[in-house]
């Protein structure tokens, strides 16, 4: 499908190919089985200026659009969804600052995040909070010119290995998600610390931690926009990140479905490759159709949201319901094709499908965006009415 | 340190296919890329730049379309290329490719060091190198894996030979071929391939370096390709019969015959 981009984004996307080709995919397999952070790779994507396509211009960045940066990880997920996503959650942890940060505080932490000198992470999920951001238990209690933050967060991806951590607490539990605020706390603040480092099904590269606060003080200029816009402002941040959770899974399938491809061509059975038998090519076929049609939507939705729109909850939840769900399935039948061997840890798909099921889950799970979805569709009936 | 790399442009898929009536590689119409071999050679000169807050010259000789690869060598850090082209360079052997290499580097003036990639992998001669050094009347020396030193007139470099290193110092200005040991070439930055898209490259032709075309490409090349073929892929076997003494004799009176022992 000819998707017509620029110049830039065909650099852009080349670069991230290069990438990925060259560094991650000799590395992907071990990296995955030792659950280890991928140092090095971060380092090489911020020296080859990856890091600075989702920053504006102002900071340091190249001030990349949605789209931009869905190139970059569709095409990091490719090879591995697991250092795709600690790449792209080191964007998700600076967009509360893009989106409502103050001057001061975007001049102070974006152009580090651009450099690579200090990656980012975003924290919401408690125990007791996931879906239902509400339930948020951390709290901040202002005091003076300080905020005193106690609780913790958890399944913080990024964590532990990221500096800057933009966080959502409740400054006023009283008024429940009004009165969650957004901070930014900073990795070696007393009273920050690092708690359980989880081990996970996939993206097993990618650091996955507790974040501990126990009377954790942060000066009051860290609040991000005003107090009671936490919510706002997570959900704002999740609306414009979520096509990246599709762009995630558009990678994940993309390299399983070649993957499948070429293994089908090379598989004798009863005397021909496999790929001659019509039950293989109705999977290839089906593979590839939902895949380019979950591409058409995510590239559409990332350029809805580049060319201004003002709301697009509903279709940033599509983006990545249906990118999602159509990877688990592709990546799935990518294990089948390759049978005894794609059960093994030395073919590449189990990994893929491993890695796809985390985009059915978090950024909402599906389940939480079909109601999301749901409810702009009912909304839109009762506003013509 | 004023550092000039010297790189070509080669089919990006190795699919060799030789044109008949010249004996030549064909090449047309392929995807092109830097010749692998070279990027060590462009990697090592960033690197000696970067340490030494010198400056990078990059060269190639070829078509127009070569300036693709001079774009990439932008994006990897160079700061200046040089496109090396003009219809009476066709056909350049390493012996003219060599000396019209060595009159753009003299119009540049000043150098240090001039690193090449050990070979091409196309033509695969490795003979730009060394003929270039000559050409320039500096010394030289092929194979290098590492840069030990770099000092005021001098480098120490290690060298690969079949018989394990060789620890050499060469005075500056000089000729180095680098082998693949030497470094992991670097990805080229994302803001450097963008200013590269817009750069301009500079194009020096025969006239603009002083040469006479009669002296160079087809017409000033000395070398002659008798023929370019394909093995033949033969493969004779004969199983020998008897007890397993007599086999070996068998064999030692083979051996005899073909003048192994």
């Amino acid at each position: 499908m000819e998707y017509f981009l620029s110049e830039q984004q065909k650099t852009l996307k080349g670069l991230a190919r290069r990438i990925a080709e060259q560094r991650i995919l000799p590395v992907r397999a071990e990296l995955d089985e030792r659950e280890e952070f991928p140092w090095d790779l971060i380092k090489e994507m911020a020296s080859s200026d990856l890091l600075r396509v989702f920053i504006p211009e102002e900071y340091d960045g190249l001030g990349g659009g949605t789209f931009d940066l869905c190139l970059v990880i569709e095409e990091l997920s490719r090879i591995c969804g697991g250092i795709a996503i600690s790449y792209a959650a080191n964007a998700l942890g600076v967009l509360p600052l893009i989106l409502y940060g103050s001057d001061a505080q975007k001049k102070k932490y974006l152009p580090e995040v651009a450099s690579g000198a200090r990656l980012a992470a975003f924290a919401v999920t408690e125990a007791t909070a996931g879906s239902d951001a509400s339930a948020i238990r951390t709290s901040a209690r202002r005091d003076g010119d300080h905020y005193v933050l106690n609780g913790t967060k958890q399944f913080i991806t990024n964590g532990g290995e990221a500096e800057i951590y933009t966080v959502v607490v409740m400054t006023d539990a009283a008024k429940g998600s009004r009165g969650a605020s957004a901070l930014v706390v900073e990795k070696g603040t007393p009273g920050f610390t690092f708690g359980k480092k989880e081990k996970k099904m996939g993206i097993r590269s990618s650091a996955t931690r507790e974040l501990v606060f126990r009377d954790c003080r942060v000066p009051v200029e860290n609040l991000i926009s005003r107090e009671g816009m936490g919510f706002i402002v997570a959900m704002r941040t999740l609306d414009r990140s979520r096509p990246g959770v599709g762009a995630q899974a558009l990678g994940i399938a993309q390299g399983a479905l070649e993957a499948a491809v070429e293994y089908a061509q090379q598989r004798v059975q009863f005397g021909h490759p496999i790929s001659a038998i019509q039950a293989v090519q109705h999977m290839l076929a089906n593979m590839a159709t939902e895949l380019e049609a979950a591409r058409a939507l995510v590239y559409a939705t990332a350029r809805t949201i580049d060319a201004g729109a003002k709301s697009f909850t509903e279709e940033s939840a599509m983006a990545k319901l249906f990118a999602s769900d159509m990877a688990m399935r592709v990546t799935t039948d990518a294990v089948q094709i390759l049978a005894g061997a794609g059960y093994m840890r030395d073919y590449p798909v189990e990994k893929m499908m491993r890695d796809a099921k985390i985009t059915q889950i978090y950024e909402g799970t599906n389940q939480v965006i079909r109601n999301a979805i749901a409810l702009e569709v009912l909304k839109r009936k009762a506003r013509q009415e | 340190m004023n550092v000039v790399v010297c790189i070509k442009q080669v089919p990006a898929k190795i699919k060799i296919e030789i044109d008949p009536k010249t004996g030549t590689l064909r090449s047309g119409g392929v995807d092109r890329a830097i010749n692998p071999p070279d990027l060590y050679a462009l990697e090592e000169g960033i690197r000696i730049k970067e340490k030494t807050k010198g400056k990078v010259t990059v060269l190639t000789m070829g078509p127009a379309k070569a300036d693709e690869s001079l774009k990439e060598a932008i994006g990897f850090g160079a700061d200046e290329v040089i496109l090396l082209s003009d219809p009476a360079f066709e056909g350049s052997d390493t012996w003219s490719t060599s000396h019209i290499l060595a009159k753009a580097i003299k119009k540049i003036g000043q150098f240090d060091l001039v690193l090449c990639g050990k070979q091409s992998i196309d033509g695969e001669t490795g003979q730009v190198g060394p003929q270039l050094a000559e050409a320039l009347g500096v010394p030289f020396v092929s194979l290098v894996n590492r840069i030990e030193e770099l000092g005021e007139g001098f480098i120490k470099v290690m060298r690969m030979s079949d018989e394990g290193h060789q620890l050499i110092e060469m005075t500056l200005p000089g000729v180095i071929t680098v082998v693949k040991e030497i470094n992991v070439p670097r990805i080229p930055s994302l803001r450097g391939l963008m200013a590269a898209k817009k750069a301009k490259i500079p194009v020096w032709n025969a006239q603009d370096l002083e040469i006479d075309p009669a002296t160079v490409g087809s017409a000033g090349s000395p070398t002659r390709v008798a023929k370019v073929f394909f093995p033949q892929r033969t493969q004779k076997s004969e199983m020998l019969q008897g007890s397993p003494e007599s086999q070996v004799e068998q064999i030692v009176e083979r051996l005899r015959q073909a003048r192994a022992i």
